[in-house]
């Protein structure tokens, strides 16, 4: 394919109309036959827009989401599940790391994003938002938040823009596993003592809408979703992917004996779906714009580490720039 | 070798990689770069995987780590202390990773209780002791600031390195010879990071072997209140 530094010259030729259509039918064809599209190749300023937005949002979603699971890390109630947090807050970091990387494919630099973040002009998800008040918490978002994720994100392995697709395919491996993780320990609460399987199913009950929340608005409420399904960045609808994940919890709901909180909720024999009950959707709205229950907190802390670690990191420049060798970073893999 | 002495060995390096493992931890969310988010995770990881076999060797992992009080705890002053600021937490780990990767460097070469253990740890504190001196490098000869936060946590964090080489029953090396190789390596790496070796004694009237007996400076309490809360919160659960 042709790529975006030969479409600049074509402007720059003052051939810029055929040769943009060219590029466009190119991009177009390439979509359509499944091909992935790569950094170099030509794309629409739109598509490239929506993915910066889209990956951006992803990788600070990563980031923003160690938060309240760090926030259980020195008070994990036993060794092996503090081995287990620990591992998962660190491949929550390693995941926001791919997915600078992929956006950075596409023309912008981390620090620009992360600037973007920290001062509210991009977003994470939402479901980040709500605090973790007990140690069942930290199940329920393996099993509810990560599962939404994963139901989100395994079409995303098949999107048109290669080096996400590919970020996608590693993290989603790892998400699985802290998924049944999360299943694992609310198990072991809801079949130990009473107190604990109450707190299962309090994290519970406050974790399922939030969880229904990550799949979006409603699809006659969606701005991007027409496009980016054509695009083939987005493969499914958000209500598609929602009953999806409905579908899956019912039955896992049942198998770790807690109860889901959806009076609504009931098996729909003529659809082969469960119905549910409405989403708030103006808690969901009150959240995305700044008023959930953390969204101050977890800003505040993001902002926090970084500002006190600007010497840090200036340090590392500095003795980069005498030494001539690569500066920040972990020093091993 | 009596079964007293394997055990109080075994409790004190468990405690120590315990400890420490639990302040690192204590950095998720808030470290200066993303990479060191991964790199700090990395080395508590490990950190905590040793100590659960060693504690193992002991007893129950979690009745050791969650319901022993502050007075039953062998751990070293030097891994308890506060995280401070990240110079800090890079002087503290380069004190004790470059000791464990010398005590395990030679526990690994003798045939004891703690061979299996320290050949597989023994790899695991080269990149520890390796994170260390790549940062105190970088901080040391960073800039001015840098360069006086790293000088003033070696400073601080010196007088509990001596507690380092009182030797432990039940493990057999020369403990001189530690502590002169431990002097020699972390002498080598500040000098190349533009930092003075603090002159000042290596342990005191109250830090000399205080940790190992069970005497801890005011902040551990603190931090294993955190710790154990939820576990002794319900008595007799598993999780």
């Amino acid at each position: 394919m042709a790529t975006a530094a030969a479409h600049r010259t074509a402007h720059a030729d003052g051939a810029a109309q055929e040769d943009t259509s060219a590029f466009q039918a190119a991009f177009d064809a390439a979509v359509a036959a499944e091909e992935r599209i790569e950094p170099r190749d030509w794309m629409p300023d739109a598509y490239r827009a929506t993915l910066v937005r889209q990956i951006a949002q992803h990788a600070h979603s990563e980031i923003i989401g160690m938060q309240p699971e760090a926030n259980w890390i020195t008070r994990a109630p036993s060794l092996r599940r503090k081995a287990i947090l620990m591992a998962k807050v660190q491949d929550e970091a390693g995941h926001g790391l791919y997915l600078y990387s992929a956006a950075e494919t596409l023309g912008t630099g981390r620090d620009e994003l992360l600037d973007k973040l920290h001062t509210g002009r991009q977003k994470y998800s939402s479901i980040f938002n709500y605090p973790t008040l007990t140690w069942a918490d930290v199940g329920a978002i393996g099993w509810l938040v990560d599962g939404a994720a994963i139901t989100n994100q395994v079409p995303l392995c098949r999107c048109s823009y290669g080096p996400y697709a590919r970020a996608m395919v590693r993290i989603c491996k790892e998400e699985s596993f802290h998924q049944r993780q999360g299943y694992e320990l609310l198990l072991s609460l809801s079949r130990g003592t009473a107190e604990q399987h109450a707190m299962a199913q309090d994290a519970v009950d406050r974790w399922w809408w939030p969880s229904l929340m990550m799949f979006g608005p409603p699809d006659d409420e969606s701005a991007h979703s027409a496009q980016s399904m054509a695009w083939k960045i987005k493969r499914h609808s958000n209500d598609e992917l929602r009953q999806r994940f409905v579908d899956i919890c019912v039955p896992q709901a049942e198998s770790l004996g807690l109860t889901l909180p959806d009076p609504a909720l009931v098996w729909n024999e003529e659809r082969g779906h469960h119905d549910f009950g409405p989403i708030d959707w103006t808690e969901f709205h009150d959240v995305l714009k700044g008023n959930g229950p953390c969204n101050d907190q977890r800003i505040a802390r993001r902002r926090q580490a970084h500002d006190e670690g600007a010497w840090v990191r200036e340090a590392a420049a500095a003795h980069a720039a005498k030494h001539g060798n690569a500066g920040t970073g972990a020093t091993h893999a | 070798m009596t079964a007293t002495v394997h055990t109080s060995a075994a409790l004190a390096l468990g405690d120590d990689a315990l400890v420490l493992s639990h302040r690192l931890g204590e950095w998720a969310g808030l470290a200066p770069v993303l990479e060191e988010e991964v790199a700090l995770a990395n080395i508590a990881l490990d950190l905590l995987g040793q100590a659960r076999v060693l504690l193992s060797m002991v007893g129950n992992e979690d009745e050791l780590a969650y319901l022993r009080e502050e007075r039953a705890f062998r751990n070293l002053q030097l891994v308890e202390q506060p995280n401070g600021d990240f110079a800090h937490t890079i002087a503290r780990q380069l004190y004790f990773s470059t000791y464990q990767r010398l005590l395990y460097g030679r526990l690994a070469e003798v045939q004891g209780e703690f061979a299996g253990l320290a050949a597989k740890a023994v790899k695991e504190v080269a990149y520890h002791q390796d994170h260390a001196e790549q940062w105190t490098l970088r901080l040391g000869d960073g800039t001015d600031l840098s360069h006086e936060r790293m000088s003033r946590a070696c400073e601080s964090l010196w007088r509990f390195t001596g507690e380092m080489f009182l030797p432990l029953e039940g493990v057999d090396v020369d403990w001189t010879g530690m502590k002169d190789a431990w002097l020699e390596s972390v002498s080598d790496v500040l000098h190349r990071a533009t930092l003075e070796v603090p002159q000042g004694p290596q342990s005191g009237a109250w830090t000399a072997g205080a940790g190992r007996q069970g005497l801890h400076t005011e902040s551990f309490g603190r931090m294993l209140a955190e710790m154990q809360h939820l576990h002794r919160s319900h008595p007799g659960a598993t999780w």
